[in-house]
């Protein structure tokens, strides 16, 4: 237990969190845009499908990606099929439990965004004469823009956050699957006081500072509005 | 009308009390922080005991590390049966265990497990070979079957060789979830663990020689909470008992008195 093991931690939590970030608005922007603005009778299941993991412990999502990703289960299977071995204990593996978890905290700020804005710019882009995906890049998503940074900034923190999956389907590899909140869990075990300490700090000040900065934006994007 | 619900309701709440506190009310009740490898024998102990006294247990499961800081600071347990020699006794210098209520309960066997049927030989050759991904094995720091793994490992002269293919459970619950999930071909794991009834449940194994690692005998320990509490003495008497021995040899542990 050295320095160098807490410096691997903290460095894969960031990468882990930046990758499934990133992942997670290109993933949940449709969605949110398909939520707020659909009539289809889909709609109320692909919500609560989407928000589902908002209310299921980790352990439940861990468990199902440990049976899923196995070498039997059906992600397994399919990893396999297209030559990525498979995802249990890998990094891999953490981003997709990452970017699953996570979803509903992406979601949800960028679907209420877009359904702030109403169809009429939409509509007004459309008589000027802008297709489809034009007004869309060029309105709604400038338009969403705050909830775009709070869904990024939510999905990044919680993902920084996440300890239950990554312990189940983690397997504890430094460097690879041992995170900051494993780390820190393991130390409180091994009764490592001080470097659990450290670490501990470490994270109520990211947190503060994350939730200060979702604040301020939601202040600043409620004077605009 | 009023009146008259809150005499339901306060019936209704005393009744509610009652059926909660009946089941305490003959006998005692012992609270047992129980190692993860030790889990299966526990469940077929439980009734065993609780038949033959009318005491009741209330048992937790976890690795022997993270029960011993949970101990450390006040966790409700009256008995603690670890995985290891040294945690109980740290909790006796610690002043949290009772003086002369500590004892070898059974020494576990460390088993190389694979629940393929093929995959592991009677050697355990197959560490060398190529045929597997990933090994698992419960975290050292924790738990001493993970312990007696990297001690095993090490004389094989293979830490460095598998290193990179190392997966760690918290304890060795886990890790046998791991190898039994197929996420991990291989796994260090206690016999308890895949042994029922004197036979191998499933899959193929390999029995690491005892003078391989440091001996896993598992020292059980009363503890201060305890001290008063008949179940948790009686049941400290019951783990000695020839019944009790006769269930956990079942599970593939051995005794101190047996020699090797």
């Amino acid at each position: 237990m050295s320095d160098g093991e807490v410096l691997d931690a903290v460095w894969l939590t960031l990468k882990l969190a930046t990758v499934s970030t990133l992942i997670l608005l290109l993933v949940a922007t449709p969605i949110a845009w398909w939520l707020a603005r659909t009539r289809s009778r889909l709609r109320a299941s692909v919500a609560a499908l989407v928000t589902l993991p908002l209310v299921l412990p980790p352990t439940v999502l861990g468990f199902y990606l440990l049976v899923a990703l196995g070498p039997e289960g059906p992600l397994g299977r399919l990893t396999q099929a297209l030559g990525l071995g498979v995802l249990s204990f890998t990094f891999a593996g953490l981003v997709l439990g990452s970017v699953i978890f996570s979803l509903p905290f992406a979601v949800q700020p960028i679907q209420r965004a877009f359904e702030s804005m109403g169809a009429r710019p939409m509509e007004v882009a459309a008589t000027l004469g802008a297709r489809p995906l034009d007004a869309f890049f060029s309105v709604a998503l400038p338009y969403a823009r705050p909830g775009l940074m709070t869904a990024g900034v939510l999905g990044f923190s919680h993902t920084v956050g996440e300890f239950g999956v990554v312990l189940m389907i983690g397997g504890n590899i430094p460097g690879e699957t041992r995170v900051i909140s494993t780390q820190i869990y393991g130390y409180v075990e091994a009764m490592q006081y001080n470097e659990a300490h450290w670490l501990a700090a470490l994270m109520v000040v990211f947190s503060f500072a994350v939730l200060f900065l979702v604040s301020s934006i939601r202040s600043r994007a409620g004077r605009l509005l | 009308m009023r009146r008259r619900l809150q005499h339901v309701l306060i019936c209704g709440l005393w009744l509610a009390m009652l059926a909660v506190m009946a089941p305490a009310m003959p006998a005692a009740e012992a609270r047992i922080a129980v190692a993860a490898n030790f889990a299966g024998p526990m469940q077929r102990l439980v009734p065993l005991f609780e038949s033959a006294t009318g005491h009741r247990l209330i048992v937790a499961v976890g690795s022997t590390g993270a029960l011993h800081a949970q101990i450390r600071h006040g966790a409700p347990f009256d008995v603690f049966l670890a995985g290891d020699t040294t945690t109980p006794a740290m909790l006796r210098a610690a002043g949290v265990g009772v003086e002369g209520y500590v004892f070898t309960y059974a020494t576990g066997r460390l088993v190389l497990w694979s629940r393929d049927p093929t995959l592991v030989d009677g050697e355990g050759a197959v560490l060398r070979s190529r045929e597997w991904r990933r090994l698992a094995i419960a975290n050292p720091a924790l738990a001493p079957y993970g312990k007696a793994a990297i001690e095993t490992l090490g004389r094989l002269g293979l830490i460095e060789q598998v290193r990179p293919r190392l997966v760690q459970g918290e304890n060795i619950a886990q890790t046998l979830q791991f190898v039994a999930s197929g996420n991990a071909q291989l796994g260090f794991v206690a016999l308890s663990q895949v042994m029922q009834d004197g036979r191998m449940t499933a899959g193929s194994m390999w029995r690491v020689p005892r003078e391989w690692h440091a001996a896993i005998a598992q020292d059980a320990l009363l503890l201060q909470r305890g001290r008063d509490n008949p179940a948790a003495v009686a049941f400290l008497e019951f783990l000695r008992s020839a019944r009790a021995r006769e269930v956990m040899q079942r599970f593939g542990y051995e005794f101190p008195a047996e020699g090797s």
